[in-house]
């Protein structure tokens, strides 16, 4: 288990200005825990674009061209039936199941990558810092590498206006 | 920040961070009240109802229904076709909301979603059990089979099997990746250890990190974007069942966006009937204000004018195609036998909802709770009467008939209502009621006391 160093503040807007401050002085942030989607928090950590969408844009071909490739090779190749004269190959009718596989496809692929890729699911155990980081309270996470650097960022987060340092080994 | 001077906050009362969560989760904790286990007592007992009564529909058949010949389907499809319309209205504050950056849907869209899947539930229930041989019910699937047959891909029948299942599945999805956060608030709130330890593992393992939000947020847009198109593509769908048929009144084109909106119509007016009551009894005056009252109200005014003009466009339509078994079917439904229920759908769903024109009436809590019940009625009757009217008067003027619901029937329909409240009083004990992260995130912009501070 590495060492780290956590603090938090009181106020989204603090927060920001925090981070900007440490960054100045060179230190990383590791990770920071908020009651709720702060914005303007993605850049300040020099986060990149999901690419959730990209999974869901895949995800959403893959189903959408199950969907109708299926009904297609049901109705001209593994059973065609006769309805009332109508063509064996019929694309209107098959855009309703084309289209909620599709739907069906993207969403599921998407979460279930979000879930992998943050390493979150059912029982899954993770850190819980503070308790009320997801109540009112915004946490932050400092790696520390050497026993030398602890005294230097309580240093840094105290003048950013932190609270309730903790080094944590 | 600038924040608009005229706009009234969405969220009323001095309000910090930790007072939204302890607001919010504060309806979770303790006893239930005794109202509480009023409602439950009378929505099981129903609920019960609706038990004997699919025993009754499975043991002895579909005999014990009051269908027949001529009315092969009645209440059952009314029944369905009524709760998936209450079902998207859940959808439409979460998602196309969402995408209008609608920020007062963050107070009601976590129970309007809750009351989509609830709703869509009830529908199921419907389809299967009007099969009479639920054992069979999964024939509906497309799967490999002896008979190497698959299912008839051109049915509307079978679209709406993909149609509703997809729109639960997606619905359930986009509604629990909501609920992850507060999940993780209810836990480290929680203090005996069995229920830091369910909700631990329901929560997902949450903790708030940044990249965690952030991607939450990109899912939670694309998820939006892709309920947006599936819930108006479920009652087009539903619609189709009637549309593709060659019955007078139900095969026209005007069907699906004449269902989409009377869907949306129903489900707001389903959604002010819970959350009028929720919101009074759980103490949450202060999220789901008057405002958000009078916004559902307004849309109520939007999408019932839109059902009204259907309706006239239909009229229009019968008389002008110069067909006479559209003309007559049109005119059998106004002058007919089953008049009275076409007058009670015309002036529950065309009148009832022009009173939202006044400020009066729209911001006063009873007469929203009146009129939403009205509509409710309404689009019951509109399904009725699109079922029933059509189809008891056919072709051939030997098979006429008339069609009157049996016993079981208003079981199996007061069960899914009771089954509905039932599943709704506990939801409202195990879950968070509002998005207390989504409340947080849109305070300091249209939190009372934060508005007042910047202008000081």
């Amino acid at each position: 288990m590495n060492k780290y160093i956590t603090a938090y503040y009181n106020d989204e807007e603090d927060l920001l200005k925090g981070i900007k401050q440490l960054k100045s002085k060179g230190i990383d942030v590791a990770d920071v825990m908020t009651p709720f989607p702060v914005h303007g928090l993605d850049k300040a950590l020099g986060f990149r674009r999901s690419r959730l969408t990209r999974v869901a844009f895949i995800g959403g071909a893959i189903g959408g061209l199950t969907g109708f490739l299926f009904q297609a090779w049901v109705f001209t190749k593994a059973y065609p039936l006769n309805f009332g004269g109508k063509p064996f190959f019929a694309v209107p009718s098959f855009i309703p199941v084309t289209f909620e596989m599709t739907v069906l496809f993207a969403a599921f692929s998407m979460v279930i990558a979000f879930f992998i890729r943050s390493n979150i699911g059912p029982g899954a155990k993770t850190i819980i810092h503070d308790e009320r980081s997801t109540d009112d309270r915004f946490l932050l996470v400092v790696d520390i590498q050497e026993d030398e650097e602890v005294k230097q960022v309580e240093k840094a987060l105290a003048e950013a206006g932190a609270l309730g340092i903790q080094f944590k080994a | 920040m600038y924040v608009s001077p005229i706009r009234e906050p969405l969220i009323k009362g001095n309000k910090d961070y930790s007072q939204v969560t302890k607001d919010i989760l504060a309806p979770m904790a303790g006893t239930p009240s005794k109202y509480w286990y009023m409602g439950m007592t009378i929505a099981g007992a129903a609920a019960l109802f609706g038990a004997w009564a699919s025993f009754m529909t499975v043991f002895y058949g579909i005999g014990t229904w009051g269908t027949n010949k001529t009315i092969g389907w009645a209440w059952d499809i009314t029944n369905f076709v009524w709760w998936v319309g209450i079902g998207h209205a859940g959808t439409f504050i979460s998602a196309i909301l969402l995408l209008f950056r609608q920020k007062w849907r963050t107070s009601i869209n976590r129970s309007a979603e809750a009351m989509t899947l609830i709703a869509i539930a009830c529908a199921g229930f419907f389809p299967l059990i009007h099969m009479g041989r639920l054992l069979l019910g999964f024939f509906i699937f497309p799967y490999p089979n002896t008979r190497a047959l698959w299912v008839n891909f051109n049915s509307p029948l079978l679209w709406d099997v993909f149609a509703i299942s997809t729109y639960f599945a997606v619905s359930l999805v986009f509604w629990y990746v909501g609920l992850i956060p507060d999940i993780g608030t209810v836990r480290d709130k929680a203090k005996d250890k069995i229920r830091k330890a369910i909700y631990g593992f329901l929560s997902f393992g949450w903790t708030g990190s940044a990249k965690h939000w952030s991607r939450h947020e990109t899912i939670s847009l694309i998820l939006a974007g892709l309920a947006a198109p599936l819930v108006l593509s479920v009652h087009t769908i539903v619609s189709f069942d009637f549309a593709t048929s060659v019955i007078p009144g139900w095969h026209t084109t005007i069907f699906p966006p004449y269902f989409v909106s009377g869907a949306i119509f129903s489900g707001f007016a389903m959604v002010l009937t819970l959350l009028i009551v929720t919101r009074k009894a759980l103490h949450l005056e202060d999220y789901i204000t008057v405002n958000h009252v009078e916004s559902m109200n307004k849309i109520i005014i939007l999408t019932g004018s839109i059902v009204g003009i259907a309706y006239l466009t239909e009229f229009f339509m019968a008389w002008y195609s110069g067909v006479e078994y559209e003309t007559y079917a049109f005119f059998n439904r106004a002058f007919g036998p089953y008049a009275w229920a076409y007058w009670i759908m015309m002036t529950c769903n065309v009148i009832t909802p022009q009173l939202f024109w006044f400020k009066k009436i729209r911001t006063n809590l009873v007469a929203t709770f009146i009129i939403s019940i009205f509509v409710n009625i309404g689009m019951w009757f509109e399904r009725f009467v699109i079922v029933v009217t059509s189809l008891h008067r056919d072709y051939l003027p030997s098979s006429w008939t008339m069609y009157k619901p049996t016993i079981v029937e208003v079981g199996l329909y007061v069960g899914t209502l009771g089954l509905f409240f039932t599943l709704f009083l506990l939801f409202i004990r195990v879950f968070p009621v509002i998005a207390i992260a989504e409340i947080k995130s849109v305070l300091k912009s249209s939190g009372e006391h934060q508005k007042h501070a910047d202008h000081e």
